[in-house]
This record gives C-alpha cells, structure tokens and sequence, in this order.
C-alpha cells in the first residue's frame, strides 16, 4: 500500500508537459547549493520529508528507509539518511532502482518486516554529467541517440495498512546484455531487459498485456522505445493491447526541449510514477498499472574498458485497492 | 576478456545489435559537416579580423598579431563557457565549435568550473587538464616527432 509520495523536479522537468503533476518544482539547477552533488541531496530530502508529511508519519514511524541513486556510493541517498536517521538500507540498480527500492519495499512489508518503508531515489542532471560524461558547460556534440538525465527525486512510503493503491506484485529482473557499448545510446541497450522481465512477469502471473491499464517502462527513449515494440513483435507479446508508454518520453517534451531521444536517470521513472501515473490511478482513469523502470548498469570505468553495457529491469505493478491490507 | 576485438558476440547479440542499429537515428553527418565548416570558418575569419585590427590600429607585426588574436579568442571562448553558452552553441555547432583554440580554452575552462566544488587543488588544479591534457601530451609528443625526422633528414626548419 503507498499512502504518501512526493516528487521533486528541476528547472527542465518544469517545463515539460507533466509540471501540474510534481510538488515542488525549482527553478534553479542548483537549488543556492554550492555544489551539483549538495543540490541533488537537497531535492531527495525534500521529496522524502514531504513524502512523510503526505503519508501523514514521523520519521520515528519510518522502520527502514530503501533508496539509491546515480552518484558514486550512492551519496545522495546516504547523506539523506544521515538526516533521517532511520535505519537504513542503500540499493544500486543504476535508473532501475526507483523500482527496485520500492519493490524492496514492498517485499519488507509484505513479509511483516516493518510497517511503514520509505522508499526514494534520485538523479541529477549535472552530477550525473559529471560523474559518466564531460563537465556539464564542455562544448562537445550529443548524439540524437543521448538522453537527458532528469534532475529530480522521487519518495513513496509503502505501509501495512491505509489509504491509497497497493503494489500487489513485482518482478526482480535478471541482467541482459546484448553486446551494446555506446553509452549515448543507453535506450538500446536496456530495451531487451526491459522486455525480459516483461515477459517474466507476464509469465509468472500468467497474464496478458490486456490485463493492464497501461506498462509504462522507466527511461528507453525514442530509441530504446521502438526497439522495445519490435522486440514484444518478435516475442508474440500483444503489447498493442494495452497502453504502453515510456516514462523518458512522458516527462520532456521532445520537439521544444533540448533532451535528445528523451529523459533517463533514476527520478525518471520515479517522478513520473510518483507524480503523474499515480495521480491518474487516483482519478480513476487507471487501475492496473505495470512499472517497468529499467537501468544500465555501466561506470566510465568499465565502458572505457571496453566491457558492453549490462542492464536490468524491475518492475512494480500497482492497483488501485482502497482500505485494508 | 572484454575487449572489443576478442569478446565473442553470441547470435543473438549480433542479431540484436543488427535490429538496434537499423532503429536508431542517424547521426547527420552532412548537416554536421556543413555546420562545423560554416562555425569553424566563422571563427577563423573573425581571429583575421582581429589579427588585421591589431596590426591596423596597434601596430603589431604579422608574427606578434597572433598573440593577443589568440588571447581574444581565449578570453571570449571562457567568457561564454562561464555564462553557459558555449555547451549550447556546441551542441549546434559540432566540430566547428571544438577544433579552433577556443573548443581548448573551453575545455579547460568547463573542467576548472565543475570541479571547482573539490577546492582549488585538488579540484580545479588536478582537474583542470582533464580533458585538454590528452591533448598536450600527444601534442608534445608528435611536434618531438617530427622534430626527429626533421633532424635525421637534415631538413632545415628555417
């Protein structure tokens, strides 16, 4: 059951199509941070305190705080948690984590572990620049193939018992790597993960797409998109059945926006889940709704190696349920 | 064993590969091309222009004109770096924006501005040359080069 979340975004994610949709939405990169990496610590604390507040608990209330980020040892989410000091579990799953931490989440509860589980994550465009690419005001050309990682942070708090939709199932994905080594172009990379633990999870549930209100997956972009279609063509999965979509291109609008094939980074999926897709459940206009949030498990370190890039996929499917457990 | 010319690639990583490649866009190499020579060229017209007003109105000699034409380019390239501008003029730009001394002085200017957050050693000063040093290095490295074939063939330099 997720009684409360909240998202954070950046200036760029304001502009796009789905600004009603987030809580707090800032204007400037930095937020009067002295540095990329504070500012990124910043919006997470923001996200997860008004998550708190929106699910109507204390911190002391909180039994195990799950997140993860794109930073070197996920600093971010660890920084925050020196804030909270609640106890605290640290996830990497690269872009997938949102879903991985909220699945995670949603596993503690179940098995009567705790009774309320905080479960956020974030990204930043410029540490995330910083951190795989070059320095952000480097002057060097993007491939129409590059995404634009989201600045922002999204938090959810999964209880035992209240208001608000439930996860009722979630596939932990296995790492895919189709031999793809170009990390301007992450959307073909991680598309076959994503489409593995689509079909994981529909195998497991024994389901079709046609029993969802809609399969959105985290941040494959233009790119990775239309490989995800043709590759559910060739896997005889009826995807057309239901409404699929891709979180990396709900959340820029990619004709006025200068983000190339779309968005990517962690609070991609996050804050579209949190924000928008959840929102919609709220109003009744979905009531099955399947999160696919994928992540490419790559550092410099390794591409520059020359290893290809592994990739994951989680996915979290959330109903609309009402009261009780 | 992960490198490119010795990872085996299984049949159906190549047929995958072959799949994404159809899908993705192109990059548009004619545009790009076009771009970066129109950029390029620009930049370099306005280095003479500079050079020629230096020796028009302050009376440098051809040889001497190069110095602040080149001290002008760098100042203006770190002036627009500092404002965020040159990233997005980049991104139009291409190579165009890359190859003349100010693509140099942005690099430069780009890493000593991000790392700044690191202190001043060990963040602006170790930093600094993260991206312009491979260029000194080889730089260095291929004027030692051809000052060797210059030497062993006797070609007189001038």
């Amino acid at each position: 059951m997720i009684v409360g979340t909240a998202t954070v975004v950046g200036p760029e994610e304001g502009n796009g199509p789905l600004a009603n949709d987030f809580d707090i939405i800032h204007g400037d990169k930095m937020l009067g941070q002295k540095s990329w990496e504070k500012a990124e610590h910043m919006l997470l604390e923001e996200a997860v305190k008004l998550a708190l507040e929106n699910a109507g608990i204390t911190k002391e209330q909180v039994n195990y705080y799950v997140g993860g980020d794109l930073l070197n040892q996920i600093t971010s989410s660890s920084l925050t948690a020196r804030t909270l000091s609640v106890p605290y579990i640290g996830v990497f799953g690269a872009c997938s984590t949102s879903m991985e931490s909220l699945a995670l989440a949603a596993f503690l509860v179940n098995a009567g572990g705790a009774k309320h589980v905080l479960s956020a994550t974030s990204s930043h465009n410029s540490t995330a620049e910083k951190q795989f690419r070059y320095p952000t005001e480097y002057g060097s050309q993007k491939p129409p193939t590059a995404q634009y990682t989201v600045t922002g942070a999204g938090a959810a708090v999964v209880a035992s018992s209240g208001n608000g939709p439930v996860i009722t199932s979630a596939t932990i994905g296995r790492v895919v790597d189709m031999g793809i080594t170009d990390p301007f172009n992450m959307g073909a990379a991680m598309a076959p993960a994503a489409v593995d633990t689509i079909q994981a999870h529909l195998r497991d549930l024994n389901r079709q797409p046609s029993d969802y209100d809609m399969i959105v997956t985290g941040d494959l972009a233009t790119v990775g998109y239309q490989i995800a279609l043709e590759l559910f063509r060739k896997h005889n999965v009826p995807i057309e059945d239901t409404h699929y979509d891709d979180c990396g291109l709900m959340v820029y609008d990619l004709k006025k926006q200068p983000v190339q094939a779309g968005g990517s980074g962690c609070a991609c999926s996050a804050t579209v889940t949190y924000g928008h897709l959840l929102k919609r459940m709220a109003r009744g206009e979905l009531n099955r709704l399947l999160v696919v949030a994928t992540g490419a498990l790559l550092s410099p370190l390794t591409y520059q190696q020359g290893e290809s890039i592994p990739c994951i996929a989680h996915a979290v499917c959330i109903e609309n349920g009402g009261t009780g457990a | 064993m992960a490198n490119k010319n010795t990872r085996k690639i299984t049949p159906t990583q190549k047929e995958y590969q072959d799949l994404a490649k159809r899908i993705e866009p192109k990059r548009p190499v004619f545009k790009n091309c076009l771009r970066a020579f129109l950029v390029g060229g620009s930049i370099c017209l306005f280095g003479q222009v500079l050079q020629e007003m230096f020796m028009h109105y302050f009376h440098f000699d051809q040889s001497k004109a190069g110095n602040p034409t080149v001290a002008c380019l760098i100042f203006i390239s770190v002036v627009l770096t500092s404002f965020g501008v040159y990233d997005k003029f980049a991104q139009w730009a291409g190579a165009g924006s890359a190859v003349p001394v100010t693509g140099f002085a942005n690099s430069m200017a780009s890493a000593a501005i991000e790392y700044r957050s690191e202190g001043l050693v060990l963040g602006t000063g170790s930093n600094m040359f993260k991206l312009a040093g491979s260029v000194i290095v080889f730089g260095t490295f291929s004027a030692f080069v051809v000052g060797l074939i210059y030497l062993i063939f006797g070609i007189d330099a001038g």
